[in-house]
């Protein structure tokens, strides 16, 4: 029968179980690691069809009403919330190591911000540029969730999510890597969401485009090894 | 207390952690980030705007609820959000039995608060618009038809008049095919020439 369970991991994927299907399967999920390492790979597919869905924008009342009820929930049950909570301390620690490192560039950016409003501008029109070439190729960054796009014109953006932020003192740089030889590109710190980052200059065939994490301020030659690289462009 | 402005730069999973400690903010903050990809989704299973908006608020619930099981390293945060919201909403939708499978009529531009998040959403979509397109018929029919249109394995066994096990298998292959096409780069070693 083993095997007949095994099967299940896409349709679970895909939400395609009945009910009694669905909670056998997550009985057999506690204990196997193969299917969890499977589903992994299934969720992150089912997570692009689910941006992909395309429905309307929620109507503006939706957002006040989820607050409301989270409030009115926890009137209601914290004491019970609380307690339950406790057993997952172990996550909780791990997150707040994360929670250190950006409250700290937070800090670290304050003096930043004033440059940042300037320049943001400037920013977003060459990012909407590229991402809105429908000749602009994407390529996928490997060992991040991030990808490079790059117009025919060869003006690139840097897309990444759920990279940590760089920490205090520090910032990622992007280069070109032409021949073997990088040259600066622009400077980025990450942290929240998703970071779009407009490449400062050309990205033609056959370079690679990484990242480094250097001294805040940048440097002109990369001094640390790459955060993250593309493949040949 | 963390502000708000504070929270725009921690990762979902951060925030996450956070709405487990019961920070109310750090869910709102998440409600902005999320809250567009989870009421078009439950828009486009359920097909109507009460329903979807339920959806979207008991999948916010839950997540208040159950954000300390939250395993960071098993899936991102969004993945977890979105599959409480789908879960959801394929319940409702087989509960009422108002399956709709014709695609949407015109697929409205998402909005956030950023123009260059926007075109990114835009291009994200038609990538995974495209991948779908290159499937074989009956493995994308598959997916189409269990993801957004909400039916089980043996439902669309009897729907499609084929064995069960041939469903799961175009799942799988349909699942892992998609996969190998969203996820199109190779390892590369690092490019720099060593300057010693």
């Amino acid at each position: 029968m083993a095997h007949q369970i095994h099967d299940l991991t896409a349709p679970y994927a895909l939400d395609a179980l009945e009910v009694h299907e669905r909670e056998a399967f997550e009985a057999h999920l506690a204990g196997c690691e193969t299917c969890r390492d499977e589903l992994e790979g299934f969720w992150a597919v089912t997570g692009s069809l689910a941006a992909a869905a395309g429905g309307p924008p929620p109507p503006a009342e939706l957002r006040n009403r989820v607050l409301r009820e989270v409030a009115r929930e926890r009137a209601t049950v914290v004491p019970l919330r609380s307690r339950l909570a406790l057993p997952a301390f172990a996550s909780v620690t791990a997150v707040a190591a994360v929670l250190a490192v950006g409250v700290a560039v937070w800090a670290g950016s304050l003096a930043r911000k004033l440059d940042d409003a300037r320049t943001e501008a400037a920013t977003n029109g060459h990012a909407v540029a590229v991402l809105s070439d429908p000749a602009a190729r994407s390529v996928r960054l490997p060992g991040v969730d991030g990808r490079v796009v790059v117009s025919q014109t060869g003006r690139a953006v840097l897309v990444v999510s759920g990279l940590e932020a760089a920490p205090a003192g520090k910032t990622y740089e992007v280069w070109v890597v032409e021949d073997g030889a990088p040259a600066p590109a622009g400077l980025f710190s990450a942290g929240g969401a998703r970071t779009v980052v407009p490449i400062t200059r050309p990205v033609p065939t056959g370079a690679v485009v990484a990242v480094t994490l250097e001294d805040e301020g940048g440097v002109e030659v990369p001094q640390g090894p790459p955060v993250f690289a593309s493949p040949t462009l | 207390m963390l502000r708000r402005r504070d929270l725009a730069h921690l990762s979902d999973e951060a925030l996450l952690g956070l709405v487990a400690r019961g920070r109310e903010n750090a869910l709102a903050e998440l409600y902005d980030r999320l809250g567009g990809a989870a009421y078009g989704l439950a828009y486009r299973v359920l097909r109507d705007e009460t329903l979807a908006q339920d959806a979207v608020q008991d999948a916010f619930l839950a997540l208040w609820r159950t954000a300390a099981d939250f395993v960071p390293e098993r899936a991102r945060a969004s993945t977890w959000l979105l599959t409480l919201v789908h879960r959801r909403a394929v319940d409702v939708v087989r509960r009422e039995q108002r399956r709709r499978t014709e695609p949407l009529e015109s697929a409205p531009e998402p909005q956030t608060e950023s123009a260059a998040d926007d075109a990114w959403l835009r291009l994200e979509r038609v990538r995974v618009q495209e991948a779908l397109r290159q499937l074989p018929d009956q493995q994308r029919e598959a997916l189409e038809l269990a993801y957004y249109g909400g039916y089980t394995q043996s439902e669309l066994a009897e729907r499609l008049g084929e064995p069960l096990g041939t469903i799961k298998s175009r799942m799988f292959t349909g699942l892992t095919r998609l996969r190998q096409l969203l996820d199109d780069a190779a390892e590369g070693p690092w490019p720099i020439r060593s300057t010693t």
